[in-house]
């Protein structure tokens, strides 16, 4: 009875989560609140958790709470600790959401928020938490080996070397977008660099401070340490101000990207308790606190949204990024729906926390629900804000031109009515130049995050211009700390790669081989940031789409380990679990990547785009933006690369994909399970010092 | 009533450390001395730097 009673409770939530839904989708012309979005998502996500997740759990995975965790079997208070259910739950979830849940739906709303707002929750509830609690599972029961031991063991050792090739490139590539964000929200902005160079004396202050005066002690070092970032923001605006400081903080597009090129080398050799360790810690409470300021302040302020359900862009000519619905906004929004990055944590530290399978449902699904919440919130913020604005901010200005008359025309012509002034009253209201062109998602999220706080705290416009620099501040807050610590996890990743040819590269301890390593991992994102940066097109244009490609591919190889698993224990009726997901994801990714190389619409092939300035380099004639031929020769060599990048990303998935098939039909042939679990052994069997690593 | 409290605080301090990957060194120490009795236990500032090196040293990324 009470079981049943239960039932009811969900059939309501659910009724509750369709009829939210069905108001967002089908209202036709009338302003739709934000409150109805976040309802359709949340009475969805709890529904999916409370049925879907728990099938996977007692059927696919068949977990036992009675079988101990690697935390339990290896307790060593260290690496591995069985820790609380919601303490691990936040330590999830933070590992898991950054940048990528922030800018994803933000581009995504040029074709209207309803599109966007499906593949969220579609796609989390399918691919995205399924993917992450997956890893998260095979990874639990086999020690908390990470993704690369995993495949090599149940796949094979080529497989293994793929699947970390195909890991590195993806890396590259995330850390070009991110810092290419960070360029695009920070040029020619003096309050916002000088808050961001602010940060690392404040870093360094606390570092200091944590090394040698109170060791261990992180909480009162870190409020101290968010006062002086705030004063840094208030005092940012006299410095942009100022005739002395402030030319010497604005800077273009490229004198950044040296400079963060030069930062990333110098940030990841640096011992980690200097900069990367404190900064981590400003950026990580920083994060999680305005995530949830962000969440209440929609809640209390229940505003409207003002971009349209649809936009004419649905068809591939928008202005923000280029490609039609379908495959791009598959890959546009890639983290919040699903993200491979995700199995890298979901099978690192995290299975070394768990302290008992039964919580694996709350940490694996649950987390990735959470993350799919903030990307929920990001499109939110960027719907709220004018459409004219939104698109005179992501616009490139091949397109727009640079001054707010040129962006008003065009955009008004597209259908989105603003007027110059509006766009020069936003910009003076945020303290800033210009608003125009700042493709890359932290600008507009910040305005939408802008408007949300000022509201909130009353200021009126007053406080607008210093919420938008903390929402700029705390995006690249945690962007660098990503760059650094992707920078330092890319050149391990290289040295074990490059270690397969020469064995003399693994040596993490050889100050050479760190160098060298380091140095080839910041020229290949410093390469593509460059470009980005150069890039007429914004940049955004081509780099997003590689990205959402390659992080998409990724989750696609990750779900393929997991059929493999399903596969090798004999549960293949369950494997459709996770074949749906990774089908889904095979068709986005391998589509897009096609189109990406061989689209006959110069601005979303590559190899078109590259015959087009080829053929006018022939002609020894100039094609805007370009210059001199010699621009000409680069921007096709370019093409080139992209093109060479996204064949590579195709070859990895395909070769993998004929992996898992063969590793499935090889499974199909035994008649018992093969898959590689450490076996089970009943708690009272561990004497808990017996496995203890020692310190 | 006053317990629960601290309680509550305790775990909301060990959440704030482990969001940025620091273990809670009381754990730590309670299971050196239940099962390595005869091992020499950490300090808390040896601790904080075993810890903050194994989060960074090692090949594990941030997300996006």
């Amino acid at each position: 009875m009470t079981s049943l009673v239960q039932h009811v409770f969900w059939l309501l939530l659910a009724l509750l989560g369709a009829f939210a839904l069905g108001s967002v989708a089908l209202a036709q012309g009338e302003t739709v609140n934000a409150l109805w979005i976040v309802i359709a998502a949340v009475s969805i996500y709890l529904v999916a958790y409370r049925y879907y997740a728990l099938f996977i759990a007692a059927r696919a995975m068949q977990l036992n709470p009675l079988r101990p965790t690697p935390a339990v079997r290896r307790n060593d208070g260290l690496d591995y600790v069985p820790t609380n259910r919601y303490v691990l739950f936040g330590h999830h979830f933070a590992a898991i959401a950054g940048a990528g849940p922030l800018v994803g739906p933000v581009l995504a709303a040029q074709m209207g928020y309803l599109p966007g707002m499906l593949w969220i929750i579609v796609g989390v509830v399918l691919a995205g938490a399924v993917q992450d609690f997956m890893v998260l599972f095979v990874s639990t029961r086999r020690d908390g080996r990470s993704l690369g031991e995993l495949v090599r063991e149940e796949m094979g050792y080529w497989p293994g070397v793929i699947a970390l090739f195909g890991a590195f490139l993806i890396m590259v590539i995330i850390l070009a977008v991110l810092a290419l964000i960070v360029v695009k929200a920070l040029a020619e902005s003096p309050w916002g660099t000088f808050t961001v160079v602010a940060t690392i004396p404040i870093a360094i202050a606390m570092g200091l401070w944590m090394r040698f005066v109170q060791p261990g002690r992180i909480g009162l070092v870190s409020v101290a340490g968010f006062v002086l970032l705030l004063l840094a923001i208030v005092f940012g605006e006299d410095v942009a101000a100022s005739p002395r400081w402030g030319p010497l903080f604005t800077l273009d597009g490229v004198q950044l990207t040296w400079l963060l090129v030069g930062y990333g080398f110098v940030a990841s050799v640096l011992p980690v308790w200097l900069l990367l360790a404190p900064r981590d810690y400003l950026s990580t409470f920083l994060k999680i606190g305005a995530i949830v300021a962000l969440a209440l302040g929609i809640l209390i302020l229940a505003p409207d949204l003002r971009m349209p359900a649809l936009t004419r862009f649905t068809d591939g000519s928008g202005p923000v990024w280029a490609g039609a619905l379908f495959p791009f906004l598959f890959i546009t929004i890639a983290c919040g729906a699903v993200s491979g990055f995700h199995a890298l944590i979901s099978s690192g530290t995290t299975p070394k926390l768990l302290d008992n399978e039964k919580n694996m449902p709350l940490i694996g699904y649950g987390g990735m629900l959470m993350e799919s919440f903030v990307a929920i919130m990001a499109l939110v913020a960027a719907c709220i804000i004018d459409p004219g604005v939104y698109f005179a901010m992501n616009s490139p200005a091949a397109l727009i031109g640079t001054t707010a008359e040129s962006a008003a025309a065009a955009v008004s012509q597209w259908g989105f009515v603003v007027t110059p002034e509006l766009l020069t009253q936003t910009a003076k209201e945020v303290g800033e130049a210009t608003i125009i062109s700042r493709a890359g998602g932290a600008p507009t999220l910040a305005v939408g995050m802008a408007h949300i706080f000022s509201a909130l705290s009353g200021g009126g416009t007053a406080m607008m211009a210093f919420w938008y620099h903390f929402a700029i501040l705390f995006e690249a807050l945690f962007i660098l700390t990503a760059v650094d610590a992707g920078t330092r996890a890319g050149r391990f990743m290289l040295q074990d790669l490059l270690g397969t040819f020469v064995p003399a590269l693994k040596h993490t301890g050889s100050w050479t081989a760190n160098v060298l390593a380091t140095a080839l991992c910041v020229g290949a994102w410093g390469y593509f940031l460059y470009q980005g940066v150069v890039d007429p097109l914004g940049g955004i244009n081509t780099f997003w789409p590689l990205f959402g490609i390659s992080n998409q591919m990724l989750a696609a190889v990750a779900l393929m380990l997991a059929t493999v698993v399903l596969f090798k224990l004999k549960r293949e009726r369950y494997a459709w679990v996770t074949l749906l997901p990774t089908a889904w994801l095979l068709v986005c990714t391998l589509t897009a990547g096609w189109q990406k190389l061989f689209h006959a619409d110069p601005r979303v092939g590559f190899l078109t785009h590259a015959a087009k300035f080829q053929a006018a380099i022939e002609r020894n004639e100039v094609l805007a933006p370009a210059k001199s031929i010699a621009e000409m020769r680069r921007i096709v060599f370019n093409d080139y690369v992209d093109a060479v990048l996204t064949a590579l990303f195709i070859a990895v998935v395909v070769s993998m994909l004929v992996f898992s098939v063969r590793a499935c039909l090889r499974a199909l042939r035994h008649d018992r399970p093969t898959a590689r679990e450490t076996p089970f052994e009943p708690a009272d069997r561990i004497s808990t010092g017996s496995v203890g690593r020692g310190v | 009533m006053a317990n629960e409290l601290s309680t509550l605080l305790r775990t909301l301090r060990q959440a704030a450390y482990l969001l940025v990957g620091l273990p809670d060194y009381d754990a730590y120490v309670a299971h050196m001395r239940r099962a390595h009795p005869q091992r020499p236990v950490m300090s808390r500032a040896e601790f904080f730097r075993n810890r903050q090196a194994a989060r960074y040293g090692g090949g594990n990324g941030r997300c996006c």
